[in-house]
């Protein structure tokens, strides 16, 4: 087997250009949320920039290593250099999840049935004597003193409403758009493009349906249920474990768009290499075991 | 700026650095890049020092002399976050950036320009941390462990800059970590098994994934405070079902791994030097990688131990206390290893050899003293007093910096082709030597006695003992500037080095000249 070199690229700007735009996206997303509600503050503007450095450097940080790919200039090492990457990345993103599956678990299974005075710690009921412990939390142990109480929750409503509770549909959306994009990719492997694109076109189309769903739900909880981040742990919980997968559906979906814009315009891909597609394939699989957890957990259970 | 440019699309692999700044601004050499981490950290440790000069010169005396409780409270905080991220994570990154593409025979790390940011947003991170110093309520008062409500409720409004600061500075190192993965299972040169891996490569491996397993769940710590001190979320404030011991759960089980992370690659460190100075070959190789894989995975169990006090039910403190204590185990494995490799040895003591021995000595007493601390009931005693402070600080001081040093006596002359002054160093070994003792030491003793750690002031039967730790504090912060013109010299000139370097060193980084050619191994060795 004949050795082929590894290729190291000789300089880059796109490193100092990312860090610099993390540097102006930090310092302006500190600012403006220390600002909120002051109508003075400029720091908007500096989180503005700060994405529109920080999209322009990926945009051409990942045209170069696309350009590198067509011109031959990766080898077979470093290609799998790159799925190692995207497993440890998705890996790293897991543990993100599991810190707020975690904080979930930990105020189902302790600290709420503590202050509701069950269990080893039940003692805790004294801060809040009155308050029985239940999942989910409608009455915070304050009884809303400080904060706002939900009128209703968003969890499984029995058989009979079953077919108008969104988080169903939100389920069938995403687990299918896990199929399509397995298709599309069983497509690209048999080289047939225009099937590919289309299966591709299906998912993204899926992605959004999914994103307009959850839209739709949280503007329920709002408008109609009193439920928001404000209503104690169980909005605490709902929403940052939907919002943040939300926010990764987003990132999967529009990584899937751009391989669906690469293969469509560019002709991108084909059937021994796509790396590329495949990367951001294994990310929206990922995102859809998130959802059946999330559905299980936060939803059913 | 574009003459630098012009050199990108040059097939020549084989010349050296660009010139002038932008060298450093956009290189992807994995040297140059392991450079600028280690300064960066030296700079940070100075940083991070002075502070620890203040907080020493305030403790000099009981009473209130130099500074206000509240900028004490400041100084305390940022000298924890400095010295864990700013000082030693960046250098073991950066020792692993200069040795691990040379160990395992690569002609860099895996992912060059992401290497490149890696490093870049440090800096960046370090200057919105620092800078919160100069903002309305003043930087970070609430310790480095930032417990809720602390840094929620009752934290400064430039809490928001430090929770984006942690943001960044996770990125980093998981994007770090990521490459130190990936060089490592796909680099390594033909022939090289994972049982052949030099004992740093092996340690880094598993602090990489150590790494990536927690810095996500300490961002997620970090974005709950967030939620809760600007979007009105309860995660941590038990008046809308949270609690705010689920804080301490979560930075605890980011915080107990991040502390092996601390010491996993000294644990590297010292086997190669040790190894080297006694000229025998490592006693027990294949044991001190299982004890480093044992450590890593028990890490993940026992991050309560941290708690016992906060009320945890009885089942979880036994628990948590059985699990820590089977830590000795795995560690113990090493130590007597080291030990054992050093028996009949022909032992020379140079610099390196120096720190390392004071390492294992000195590591093992900051072992013991955890153990003390693992055993729940003799933990209520002790929880927040100075032993634990010095515990800490025997296992991070003449632990992982005393390692550090000990590396960079140790490789510098591969980095800069020159012997540093022999002579010099040792001085420095000894002054650090003996300040790091004298200002820790008696540590123990006031926080047996009562201390309570994290105050500015303190009850008059501590004097004498608080005196002598800051003498000692100052010693040993003055003798780091020693170590500065040691290196500063050994890069500005000095005796040339062989390519072995020292008679018994074993590994492919030594088969390289010294100075390491600028590009080393574009093709890879044969490892037999």
């Amino acid at each position: 087997m004949s050795y082929q070199k590894y290729y190291v690229p000789e300089q880059s700007k796109f490193p100092i250009y990312a860090a610099t735009a993390l540097f102006l996206l930090v310092m302006g997303a500190a600012g403006t949320i220390n600002d909120l509600g002051k109508p003075s503050s400029n720091s908007v503007y500096i989180l503005y920039s700060g994405f529109a450095v920080f999209a322009a450097t990926l945009y051409f940080w990942f045209r170069t290593v696309i350009r590198e790919h067509i011109a031959g200039l990766d080898s077979a090492q470093l290609q799998k250099s790159f799925v190692f990457g995207m497993g440890w990345f998705i890996f790293s993103e897991v543990m993100f999840f599991a810190a707020f599956f975690g904080a979930l678990f930990y105020v189902r299974n302790f600290s709420v049935p503590w202050l509701g005075g069950d269990g080893e710690k039940g003692l805790a009921n004294m801060l809040w004597e009155g308050f029985e412990a239940s999942w989910p939390v409608m009455s915070t142990p304050d009884a809303g003193s400080a904060y706002v109480l939900a009128d209703k929750n968003m969890s499984w409503p029995g058989w009979g409403n079953a077919l108008k509770w969104l988080p169903l549909w939100n389920t069938i959306v995403l687990l299918s758009s896990s199929v399509t994009v397995h298709f599309a990719h069983l497509a690209l492997k048999n080289d047939n493009k225009k099937s590919f694109n289309i299966w591709l076109g299906i998912t993204v189309t899926l992605a959004l349906i999914f994103v307009g769903l959850q839209a739709a739900e949280y503007y329920e909880a709002y408008a109609h249920y009193g439920l928001t981040l404000n209503s104690g742990i169980y909005g605490s919980t709902f929403f940052m474990l939907t919002g943040f997968h939300g926010f990764h559906v987003m990132m999967g979906g529009f990584m899937l768009a751009v391989m669906l814009s690469r293969s469509v315009f560019y002709n991108h891909f084909d059937p021994h290499s796509h790396f590329g597609f495949e990367a951001a394939s294994w990310y929206w699989h990922f995102v859809d075991v998130v959802w059946v957890m999330l559905f299980l957990f936060v939803y059913i259970l | 700026m574009s003459a630098v440019i012009e050199s990108h699309n040059h097939d020549d692999h084989h010349h050296g650095p660009a010139k002038g700044l932008t060298r450093w601004l956009y290189t992807t050499n994995h040297k140059d890049i392991g450079t600028l981490y280690l300064w960066f950290s030296f700079a940070m440790f100075l940083i991070g020092g002075a502070m620890a000069m203040v907080i020493r010169a305030e403790l000099f005396q009981p009473g209130m002399q130099i500074v206000e409780p509240e900028f004490y409270n400041q100084m305390l905080t940022l000298h924890g976050l400095i010295m864990v991220f700013g000082a030693v994570m960046p250098a073991f990154v950066g020792l692993a950036n200069w040795l691990v593409p040379m160990m395992v025979g690569a002609p860099d790390m895996a992912l060059p320009r992401m290497n490149n940011l890696s490093f870049w947003i440090l800096p960046f991170a370090f200057f919105v941390l620092l800078s919160s110093l100069f903002m309305e309520g003043g930087a970070p008062n609430f310790g480095w462990t930032f417990y809720a409500p602390l840094s929620t409720t009752y934290a400064p409004p430039s809490v928001t800059f430090f929770i984006f600061s942690v943001h960044i500075m996770g990125a980093s190192s998981i994007m770090g970590s990521i490459n130190v993965i990936v060089t490592i299972m796909n680099m390594r040169a033909p022939g090289m098994t994972l049982m052949k891996m030099p004992l740093f490569v092996w340690s880094w491996l598993i602090t990489a994934y150590l790494l990536i397993a927690v810095m996500p769940v300490l961002a997620g710590a970090v974005t709950m405070m967030l939620m809760d001190i600007h979007f009105g979320t309860s995660f941590f404030n038990a008046a809308g079902g949270g609690d705010p011991v689920l804080f301490q759960h979560i930075f605890w089980f980011f915080g107990h791994p991040e502390v092996y992370i601390m010491i996993l690659p000294a644990f590297g460190i010292a086997s190669h030097i040790i190894e080297t100075f006694s000229r025998k070959q490592l006693f027990g190789y294949a044991s001190m990688v299982w004890a480093m894989a044992s450590i890593a995975i028990l890490s993940f169990v026992v991050w309560a131990h941290h708690m016992f006090t906060v009320g945890l039910p009885l089942a979880a403190e036994l628990f948590f206390m059985w699990a820590t204590m089977l830590i000795a185990v795995p560690t113990g494995v090493k130590v007597f290893n080291w030990v054992t490799t050093m028996f009949k040895g022909s032992i020379t003591y140079e610099t390196p050899m120096l720190f390392a021995i004071a390492f294992v000595v000195l590591f093992t007493i900051g072992g013991f003293s955890g153990l003390m601390l693992a055993i729940t009931p003799a933990d209520f005693q002790y929880h927040d007093t100075y032993f634990v402070v010095a515990h800490f600080h025997y296992v991070l001081v003449p632990g992982s910096i005393f390692s550090i040093m000990a590396a960079v006596y140790y490789w510098i002359p591969k980095w800069t082709g020159n012997m540093y002054d022999e002579r010099l160093g040792k001085l420095h070994f000894w002054l650090s030597f003996i300040g790091v003792n004298v200002t820790f030491f008696p540590q123990h003793w006031i926080g047996l006695a009562g201390m309570p750690r994290r105050i500015p002031d303190y009850a008059l039967q501590f004097a004498d003992w608080n005196m002598i730790s800051s003498v000692g504090a100052f010693l040993f912060g003055a003798s780091q500037i020693l170590f500065l013109f040691i290196v500063v010299k050994t890069v500005m000139g000095g005796k040339k080095a062989t390519p072995e370097v020292w008679e018994g060193s074993r590994g492919l980084e030594w088969t390289v000249e010294s100075p390491a050619p600028y590009h080393t191994f574009t093709t890879p060795p044969k490892v037999s």
